[in-house]
């Protein structure tokens, strides 16, 4: 159910705006919202996910040292990295710029096995039974066991990795879920030799399942190629960190923003600073904050964050194999998979190869067993923590009062630094599909296709029984509802 | 080796009366029951159908935003699963992908689904939820020590 509020915008003449009703609200699935032109024309594309309100309100008002523990709760899907984030932007506030070695290996090796675990689960089983199974077919056949049922080498894989993952977070948070690893200044533990060798036993298992979900990925671009290239693609310009020397560092590094041709917008950007260089937008049709780089303006700011940003912007991969598969990937067909919306998945594979290879190399590292894990500084009044997410660039910004309470807190997650790329993924995808004024089943799989992709938590942090995962609407010049079709 | 009875609560502390999974959980722990675990996880995932192994009975336990107040105790079957963008499995798929990835049956499965009424972050307890756990709890507690459902509610999932 929507609402339309009798309010064209000054720059989309002939549209009109909609509102979220409550009811959709409580129930925390994603919502698309197609509006078509006088034409009939799809004209724009809107994703509503509703859960990400709130945050801030949140975790205003505690003291600081709960915030790593209570962000968790912000995301079901993702807790560690806002553990992460929390951590990093808090030891500014207590004065540490740098940490002890075995505090920043401890920490980096829980991210990348948060990120080892979540690019599994998101391959061998939520992108696999698309690209396997084809965009077309039964939605009943497209899923979790469906891909067990047709490849159970594939869902073995897949269930053993997220376990292992699972396994790098337990050892390095402490707990699975809830983890209190990470404290503002460093990390309240560290990883015992026993426990880096039962890690090691099956790390390279993981590189070598890794290196086959890309070259799996690969045959299924050549086998598909020209839907491949297409699929829901469009030029964007593109934010992540690299390293001082340009490369991947999905833990630590400054900002790069790029134009869709690849040219150089900032670069190595202090990522403290990241307010001067990235402004947000609101609108009124959604609960989901817009930003946009701030030399672009509003209108032509937007970009897209995530696995194919990363790996196509970064300089190089400092892990051998990882780098050798990037460098296939950016090669492939002359770069056409690099460009595509579908080159998401390869290099999602990509990123979960060198998050293989750097907790591999991780684990050799005596630090990671040392005692030093703490520093403390002098108090500061505020801290920015950035860090790559499994789905990108994730923001995390605090001011703190003299009585430890957080008074200000600014969040952007990775879902949102996406919101308009994945509109325009969207749009393309509903400009080639949909026919007349019809919503239909087929342009439902292929907008779930395009979605997908980009990975975005349709229903972050709550998942009681019963919830839908999506629903399409499609509303034409005046706002009003045309068709309106829903999965559950 | 493995208790014979796991209790899988699955929910988000933070949000309203998600938190009813975690509380059931946080209760049982407490009472310590002989053969008895408990898992408690924001949602429930393709990991944990490795910890089916070796189970008589597997009690899911959740929020639910519909179906019978102040709860469902329902077995739950094998399932597939279309509910595939949400990032979470069913207990159906658990089962199934149990099934699938060891090449066994399934220990003997119930849900307990306890039905809350909102989800807000940083929100209490409604007062229904508060209503349903005290009568769950008991639920929980009876099946937990018979491994027998009540008959409440629906059969099947």
């Amino acid at each position: 159910m929507t609402e339309t509020i009798s309010l064209e915008t000054a720059t989309r003449p002939g549209l009109r705006r909609v509102a979220i009703d409550p009811l959709t609200r409580v129930e925390g699935h994603g919502k698309v919202t197609l509006l078509l032109d006088e034409d009939g024309r799809v004209q724009q594309a809107r994703l509503h996910i509703v859960e990400f309100r709130g945050f801030e309100k949140f975790i205003q008002g505690r003291p600081y040292w709960e915030v790593p523990v209570m962000v968790q709760r912000l995301c079901g899907i993702c807790p560690v990295s806002h553990h992460l984030a929390a951590s990093k932007a808090l030891d500014q506030v207590v004065g540490v710029d740098q940490l002890t070695p075995t505090a920043e290996k401890v920490r980096r090796l829980m991210h990348y096995g948060q990120i080892l675990q979540s690019h599994a689960l998101h391959f061998f089983y939520l992108a696999s039974p698309d690209l396997l199974f084809g965009f077309d077919s039964d939605a009943a056949r497209r899923n979790i066991v469906g891909i067990a049922a047709a490849h159970p080498e594939l869902a073995r894989r897949g269930v053993l990795l997220r376990k292992f993952g699972q396994e790098v977070i337990r050892v390095t948070a402490g707990k699975r879920i809830h983890g209190t690893g990470s404290v503002p200044g460093g990390v309240n533990r560290s990883v015992s030799r026993a426990e880096r060798d039962a890690l090691l036993a099956d790390a390279g298992r993981a590189i070598e399942w890794s290196r086959e979900a890309i070259h799996l990925v690969r045959r299924l671009f050549e086998q598909n190629l020209p839907l491949y290239r297409e699929f829901a693609s469009f030029p964007a310009h593109t934010l992540n960190l690299v390293r001082d020397d340009g490369a991947m560092d999905l833990y630590h590094g400054g900002l790069r923003a790029c134009r869709a041709d690849g040219e150089p917008i900032f670069d190595h950007v202090d990522h403290a600073t990241y307010w001067e260089q990235v402004f947000e937008e609101v609108k009124p049709w959604s609960y989901m904050k817009f930003p946009y780089l701030r030399a672009l303006g509003p209108e032509e700011g937007w970009y897209r964050v995530g696995p194919l940003t990363r790996v196509t912007r970064c300089d190089f991969m400092p892990s051998p194999l990882a780098e050798l598969e990037r460098r296939d990937f950016m090669a492939f067909d002359d770069g056409s998979a690099a460009r595509s919306t579908l080159g998401f998945h390869w290099a999602r594979m990509v990123e979960m190869l060198h998050a293989a290879e750097v907790i591999a190399g991780l684990l050799e590292d005596d630090d990671l067993s040392g005692n030093d894990l703490l520093l403390r500084g002098e108090r500061r009044g505020r801290g920015v923590g950035v860090i790559e997410a499994p789905r990108g660039t994730l923001i995390h910004h605090y001011r703190v009062d003299e009585q430890d309470m957080v008074t200000r807190a600014n969040l952007i997650v990775s879902t949102t630094h996406n919101n308009e790329a994945m509109n325009r993924a969207i749009r393309e995808v509903a400009r080639r599909e949909l026919d007349g004024r019809e919503l239909t089943e087929g342009l439902l799989n292929h907008v779930e296709v395009a979605i997908r992709c980009f990975d975005p938590c349709l229903s972050c942090a709550t998942h009681a029984l019963g919830q839908m995962p999506l629903a399409l609407e499609l509303l034409d010049a005046e706002g009003r509802l045309v068709d309106r079709l829903a999965r559950d | 080796m493995h208790a014979p009875v796991l209790v899988l609560a699955v929910g988000n502390p933070s949000r309203g009366d998600d938190a009813l999974g975690p509380m059931l959980a946080e209760r049982l722990e407490r009472a310590a029951l002989p053969g008895v675990e408990v898992i408690v996880d924001f949602q429930l995932q393709v990991e944990h159908s490795l910890e089916l192994e070796q189970r008589r009975l597997v009690v899911f336990v959740d929020a639910a935003v519909n179906g019978a107040a102040p709860f469902e105790l329902r077995s739950v079957r094998p399932l597939r699963d279309a509910s595939h963008t949400t990032h979470a499995l069913s207990p159906a798929a658990v089962l199934e992908t149990y099934a699938r990835v060891t090449g066994n049956e399934p220990p003997a499965a119930l849900a307990l689904a306890v039905r809350g009424s909102s989800f807000g972050l940083g929100e209490e307890l409604s007062a229904e939820a508060r209503h349903s756990l005290e009568s769950a709890w008991q639920e929980l507690l009876r099946v937990v020590t018979t491994g027998e459902g009540s008959g409440r509610g629906r059969s099947a999932s």
